[in-house]
C-alpha cells in the first residue's frame, strides 16, 4: 500500500516561450483570455492546490481544455511547471535533477494513456515488460512478473499478439498491465477509459476497483465523465479553465455544488448511487421492532430497494462494529434521491 | 550605358588569379597531406580488394547458391529466387560473370559504408533541428552537383583506382539513407515517445526501444534507395578505373558497341532488381506487426 500522498502546491503553468514573465500578471488576476489575446501565451494551470490522499483514488474532472492532462503531467514532470511544487515523500518533483527524475519515473510512477500509447512493434508481453526493462531488470524475471499482470487483467493467451490485433478494450488492458507491472506506488491515468465503449468502460472500471481494493495505490484518474468520477473517486477535484473550482468527495460535490457550473454538471447524476445512507440518516436509532437494517455506507438506491421489498418505511442503521447509530425513513430516502439539496 | 549590354564581370586576369589561388592551395594541401590521406584509406582498399577476390575466387556454383540463399532469406519468395538464379546464369553464360562479381563487390561495400556512416548522421540530424538545418543543404549539394565535379578533387587526392571510385559512389548514394533515417525518427508518434518518457527511459533507451524500431521501415526504404543509387553510379565509377560491368559500358560507349553496351547495362538492371525486390520484401517482413489491423 502506498503510504504517501501527493501534495500539489501553488502550481502555475503558462504555455509559451516566456511563461515566467507573465506569472505576476496571472497571480494578479489576469484571465486566460486576456493573457492569450494580449501576450499570446496560454494559461494552462492557475494556482492549483490539491492534496491527493495516499492509497486512494483522486479523480480530476473537467471539460475539454480545462487543463486535466496538463495537471497530471506535472506529477511525473512530463510538463515543466512555471512555478509551484509537487511534493511526494518529502521531495519536490519539480526540483529533482535529471537522474532523480528518471529514477522517480522508473520506480515511483506508472502511467496509462487515453490513446493507449502501446509500442506497436512489440507483443502484449513485450509491452508489459517495458517498465521493468527500462529499470534494467533481467528478462526472465521481467517476463514472470509481467505474466502475472497480463493474467490479472484478463489477457491470458494473448501474450504473443501485437497491439493492432486487439480491440480497444483489450489494448487498454495491456496499458493497465504495463503500468501495474511497474509495481509503482503512484498510478497516473489520463482519461484511460475515455476511448472505450460504455460497456467495456464499466468493465475496466470494475477491473481497476478490484485491483485497487487489493493494492491500495495512490491513483490519479482523469476523466470528463461525472459518472466515472463518482464511481471511482475517493476524492474529486473539478477543474475549469485551469483552476480548481471545487474539491471534495463525490457526495460533497453532489450535495453542495460550489457554483452554477458544477450544479449544471451534476444535474443528470443518479443521486441514489452517490449519496450514502450515513449522509442523510437521523442520528437517533428507532426503538423497538425495526425489520430493515442498513449500513451507513449503503447507497440510497440500495436502501430504497431493500425497504420497498420489505414494504417497510423505516430502517435502522448499524455500523461495522455492530452499534446502532441512526435511522432512516423511506420518505427521506426518496426526497434525497429526487430533489437537489439546497445549500 | 555599357553596364546594360555587358555584364560587369571580374576582369579576366583577376578571375585567372582567383582560380589559380584556390587550385594552388588545394594542390599544396595535397602535397603536404596526400600521403596521409592515402594511408588513411589503405584499410578500405585492402578490404575492398579482399572482398572482390573473395567473390571472383569463389567457384560460380557456390556463389550462385550463396546468392540464392541470401535472396531466399531476405524475400522468402521462390519466384524471386528462381528469377535471380536464371538471370545470373544468363549473365554468366554471356561472359559477364567476373565483371558482375566486381560490380557486386563494389556496390555491397559501398552500401555497407553508406549504412555505417548514414544511420548515425541521420540520428544526429533527428536529434537537433540545428543539425538538420546544417546537414540538409549539404545533402542537397551531394545529390545535385554533377558527379564529374567532385571527381576532380578526388582524383587529385587519391589518383585513379578502386578507393576513389568507391568514394564517388558513396558521396552520391549516402544521402537517401541519411534523409530517411532522420525522417523515420522524426515521424515516430509523440504519444509513444511520451509513454517511454513516463516510464523513465533514458535517451539511449528511447532510441533503441522506440525510435529505431519504429523508424525501421523508413530506414529500410533509405537502404533500398542507396543501393539503387550506388548501382546507378558504377559507370561513373568506371571513369576512375573501377572494373566491372560499368567499365564495359564505358568501353561500349567509346567504341559504339551497341550489343556490349546493352548486355552490360541490362546486367546492372538485373542486379538492381534483385537487390530491390529482396530488400523490399525483407523490410516488409520486419514489419510483421503492422500486417493485421483490427477493425
Ligand atoms: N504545449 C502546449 N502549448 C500551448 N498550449 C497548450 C499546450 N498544451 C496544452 N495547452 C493548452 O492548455 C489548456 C489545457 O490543455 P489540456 O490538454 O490540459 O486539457 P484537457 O483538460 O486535458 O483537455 P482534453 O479533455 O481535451 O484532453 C488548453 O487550452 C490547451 O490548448
Ligand atoms: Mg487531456
Amino acid at each position: 500500500m502506498a503510504s504517501h500522498g501527493i501534495e500539489i502546491k501553488n502550481l502555475f503553468k503558462i504555455f509559451g516561450p516566456r511563461g515566467k514573465k507573465y506569472i505576476d500578471a496571472v497571480m494578479g488576476g489576469m484571465s486566460k483570455t486576456e493573457l492569450n489575446e494580449k501576450h499570446g501565451h496560454v494559461l494552462g494551470l492557475k494556482d492549483i492546490n490539491i492534496s491527493m490522499p495516499a492509497g486512494q483514488i483522486q479523480v480530476v474532472m473537467g471539460l475539454s481544455g480545462s487543463g486535466k492532462s496538463t495537471l497530471i503531467r506535472h506529477i511525473n514532470r512530463l510538463i515543466e511547471p512555471t512555478t509551484g511544487s509537487v511534493v511526494y515523500e518529502g521531495q519536490d518533483v519539480c526540483q529533482m535533477s535529471k537522474s532523480q527524475l528518471q529514477a522517480f519515473r522508473r520506480h515511483k510512477t506508472a502511467m496509462v494513456f487515453q490513446k493507449f500509447a502501446l509500442l506497436p512493434h512489440r507483443t502484449v508481453l513485450g509491452n508489459t515488460v517495458y517498465g521493468l526493462e527500462v529499470q534494467g531488470i533481467g528478462k526472465d524475471e521481467a517476463k514472470r512478473r509481467a505474466r502475472r499482470w497480463i493474467d490479472r487483467v484478463g489477457l491470458t493467451g494473448f501474450e504473443d499478439h501485437y497491439p493492432n490485433q486487439l480491440s480497444g478494450g483489450m489494448q487498454q488492458r495491456v496499458g493497465l498491465a504495463r503500468a501495474l507491472t511497474n509495481d509503482a506506488d503512484i498510478l497516473l491515468m489520463d482519461e484511460a477509459f475515455s476511448a472505450l465503449d460504455p460497456l467495456i468502460r464499466t468493465d475496466m472500471q470494475t477491473v481497476l476497483l478490484d485491483i485497487q481494493e487489493e493494492l491500495k495505490k495512490t491513483i490519479v484518474f482523469i476523466t470528463h465523465d461525472l459518472d466515472e468520477a463518482l464511481r471511482l473517486g475517493d476524492r474529486i477535484a473539478i477543474l475549469r479553465d485551469g483552476e480548481v473550482v471545487q474539491q471534495g468527495t463525490g457526495q460533497e460535490i453532489v450535495l453542495k455544488p460550489a457554483d452554477a457550473y458544477i450544479a449544471d454538471f451534476i444535474k443528470e447524476v443518479n443521486r441514489g448511487r452517490v449519496i450514502s445512507v450515513g449522509t442523510i440518516m437521523e442520528p437517533t436509532p428507532i426503538e423497538g421492532d425495526v425489520i430493515v437494517e442498513l449500513k451507513p455506507e449503503d447507497m440510497l438506491e440500495v436502501a430504497a430497494q431493500v425497504m420497498a421489498q420489505q414494504e417497510e418505511i423505516r430502517a435502522n442503521v448499524r455500523d461495522n462494529t455492530g452499534k446502532l447509530i441512526g435511522s432512516l425513513r423511506l420518505k427521506a430516502v426518496v426526497d434525497a434521491m429526487v430533489t437537489a439539496a439546497t445549500h | 550605358m555599357s553596364l546594360f549590354t555587358e555584364f560587369p564581370d571580374m576582369s579576366r586576369s583577376e578571375l585567372r588569379d582567383f582560380k589559380k589561388a584556390i587550385d594552388g592551395a588545394f594542390k599544396d594541401f595535397i602535397h603536404a597531406y596526400g600521403q596521409g590521406i592515402e594511408d588513411f584509406f589503405k584499410p578500405l582498399l585492402y578490404f575492398l580488394k579482399w572482398f572482390e577476390n573473395l567473390l571472383v575466387g569463389t567457384p560460380w556454383p557456390i556463389m550462385l547458391a550463396i546468392v540464392a540463399a541470401l535472396v531466399w532469406f531476405g524475400s522468402r519468395s521462390l519466384w524471386l529466387v528462381l528469377g535471380t538464379v536464371a538471370s545470373m546464369l544468363l549473365i554468366g553464360y554471356l561472359g559477364m560473370w567476373e565483371n558482375m562479381m566486381y560490380t557486386l563487390a563494389l556496390t555491397t561495400v559501398a552500401t555497407l559504408i553508406c549504412i555505417i556512416l548514414g544511420i548515425p548522421v541521420g540520428i544526429l540530424m533527428a536529434k537537433s533541428n540545428r543539425m538538420q538545418a546544417i546537414i540538409t543543404p549539404i545533402l542537397d549539394i551531394m545529390q545535385t552537383i554533377p558527379a564529374f565535379v567532385y571527381l576532380i578533387p578526388i582524383v587529385i587526392m587519391l589518383g585513379i583506382g578502386l578507393v576513389p571510385g568507391l568514394i564517388a559512389v558513396i558521396i552520391y548514394a549516402v544521402p537517401p539513407i541519411i534523409r530517411l533515417t532522420n525522417l523515420g525518427i522524426r515521424l515516430v508518434d509523440p504519444d509513444i515517445l511520451e509513454a517511454a518518457d513516463a516510464f523513465g527511459a533514458s535517451p539511449g533507451q528511447k532510441l533503441w526501444t522506440v525510435q529505431m524500431p519504429l523508424a525501421l521501415p523508413n530506414i529500410f526504404a533509405g537502404v533500398n534507395q542507396t543501393i539503387m543509387m550506388a548501382l546507378a553510379m558504377v559507370v561513373v565509377a568506371s571513369l576512375l578505373g573501377v572494373h566491372g560491368l560499368g567499365l564495359e559500358v564505358l568501353k561500349a560507349v567509346n567504341n559504339q558497341y551497341i550489343t556490349l553496351g546493352f548486355m552490360n547495362g541490362l546486367a546492372i538492371v538485373a542486379i538492381a532488381i534483385i537487390f530491390d525486390r529482396t530488400s523490399q520484401r525483407f523490410g516488409k517482413r520486419l514489419q510483421k506487426h503492422s500486417e493485421v489491423i483490427h477493425g
